[in-house]
């Protein structure tokens, strides 16, 4: 059904007892154009731009558990494109675009909230960083300030602006920047690809590829028996690893848990996104009242979805640094998710060496912004077997050919990323 | 997590730094573009028992040789990996 006023007001007659369901619980076909293996926001976002923008509709989307079950209902909800490199900033600058426009896109309320999104800086070189981080945004297009410490007083006061270590000297604000709403985005990709169509099948666990004699993937085994497939697309960043393995790949991803927080309710606070400049630590307030916040990832291999003490101290530390207003807030809840940490920082969207197996990986913790751009690009390839304009560079080949995408200039070791 | 460093006992893991896998060894300089490839780039990325290097920095700066379980953080041996880097070179 499309959601309107109309339907609004009908449902509201019936007192909201006869809402028709978002999406339809489909049971598996024997075959498929597309099967994508992940029904978090990138499978779900592929499937979606497959049907709608490339007119394949005979396309599943097959999930383990329940749709939005992994980090696309983990995360802390941000969404930006302030990035630097090349590759990197068409390509989110391409996902910022189609989050503004995503609920008329979805016909689905995901929240996108335009809160705008600062970066806040400590120091001269701190400053001459963000200040050449912010042209690069600019001369693409994209929208980005630098603000003064008066600036970013008048806007934030209660910050700890006189920290003897780190004092607070302005910031980096990206307007267009903000939060959207993680599961809504999830359940309106859900609606609006089973609108087109789709179908989403849940409790249904990929465990192996059928391949015919040349190699080629035909298909996948599942916990539901086996479904025929012209292509089969991976979109299980966390897991990708485990799911190439299946079809002899070994991948250039490392998979670690991120932990996320939120504090109990509060009055409203902050009104946008705040990052720490000296330490690892962002932080937003939900439409609820919490404070969604986060810092770095543990550090270790990790498919456990939680983490431990040591990085929860240290987000807090952080938190304390930044904002010691919030110190007697208490924590409700932490969580973690399993990042697929790629060597370079940067994901992979690319065919693999397998025919017919396709790959949507390496998102490191930055995968949720992405959604919308990611699900477009992936469905390019799909549809067309050649890359996306916005998405040439992230190639699987690229580690080979030593054509790293590495904002933060740390090599191959995945853990600093 | 708590890591029992054989030299100062059982220690919180913030007090250590993570290398990674203790599998990947640095190919000969012979090996070849392929081997250095695969060195520095692919990884097994296991659920479930692997072997990995640790850093004992905040403590006896020791590097470990640890395995554990990655599905569940569960540690069933460490022990030290005096030279560790010297080993991985000469193999």
């Amino acid at each position: 059904m499309k959601y309107s006023i109309f339907s609004l007001a009908r449902a509201a007659l019936s007192g909201h007892k006869k809402w028709p369901r978002t999406w339809r619980d489909a049971e598996p076909k024997p075959r498929y154009d597309v099967v994508i293996i992940g029904g978090g926001g990138h499978g779900l976002a592929t499937a979606y731009h497959l049907a709608a923008e490339y007119g394949i509709r005979n396309v599943a989307v097959l999930e383990k558990g329940w749709i939005g079950s992994g980090n696309a209902g983990r995360n802390t909800t941000i969404i930006r494109s302030n990035y630097l490199l090349p590759g990197n900033i068409g390509f989110y600058e391409l996902s910022m675009k189609l989050w503004e426009t995503m609920e008329r896109d979805l016909n689905y309320n995901t929240m996108v909230s335009q809160r705008g999104v600062l970066n806040l800086y400590h120091s001269d070189a701190q400053r001459d960083a963000y200040a050449r981080r912010g042209n690069a945004m600019r001369i693409n297009g994209i929208d980005a300030e630098l603000l003064d410490r008066t600036a970013v007083r008048k806007m934030v006061p209660f910050l700890n602006f006189d920290n003897a270590r780190f004092p607070i000297e302005g910031g980096l604000l990206q307007r267009r920047g903000g939060t959207a709403r993680h599961d809504a985005v999830v359940w309106g990709y859900a609606h609006a690809a089973d609108r087109l169509g789709v179908d989403i099948i849940q409790n249904c666990e990929v465990t192996g590829f059928v391949r015919d004699a040349g190699g080629r993937v035909t298909g996948v085994e599942t916990s539901r028996g086996k479904i025929g497939a012209g292509k089969v697309g991976m979109a299980v960043a966390g897991s990708s690893s485990r799911v190439a393995a299946m079809a002899d790949l070994r991948l250039p991803i490392e998979s670690h848990v991120l932990q996320a927080f939120v504090s109990e309710g509060i009055k409203p606070l902050i009104p946008n996104v705040i990052t720490f400049g000296a330490g690892h630590f962002y932080v937003s307030q939900s439409d609820k009242g919490g404070l969604v916040f986060g810092g770095d990832i543990d550090g270790y291999n990790s498919y456990a979805q939680r983490g431990n003490l040591p990085v929860v101290e240290d987000v807090c530390e952080g938190g304390m640094a930044l904002m010691p207003i919030i110190g007697r807030v208490r924590l409700l809840r932490q969580w973690g998710g399993i990042m697929d940490m790629s060597m370079d920082g940067s994901p992979i969207i690319d065919r693999t060496p397998v025919d017919g197996l396709y790959l949507n990986a390496g998102w490191c913790y930055g995968g949720f912004k992405a959604t919308p751009a990611s699900g477009l690009v992936f469905a390019h390839l799909l549809a067309r077997d050649e890359p996306h304009k916005e998405a040439t560079r992230f190639r699987l080949d690229r580690f080979r050919r030593g054509a790293m995408i590495d904002e933060k200039g740390q090599g191959a070791q995945p853990n600093l990323h | 997590m708590r890591i029992a460093c054989p030299f100062c006992g059982p220690r919180e893991n913030g007090e250590f730094s993570y290398l990674g896998d203790a599998k990947p060894k640095r190919p000969g300089p012979d090996a070849g573009e392929e081997a250095v490839y695969d060195y520095v780039y692919l990884r097994d990325n296991v659920a479930g028992e692997m072997e990995e290097f640790w850093y004992h920095g905040g403590g006896c700066r020791s590097w470990l040789k640890v395995r554990r379980n990655t599905v569940t953080h569960e540690i069933f041996s460490v022990e030290a990996a005096a030279g560790a880097g010297a080993a991985k070179a000469a193999s």
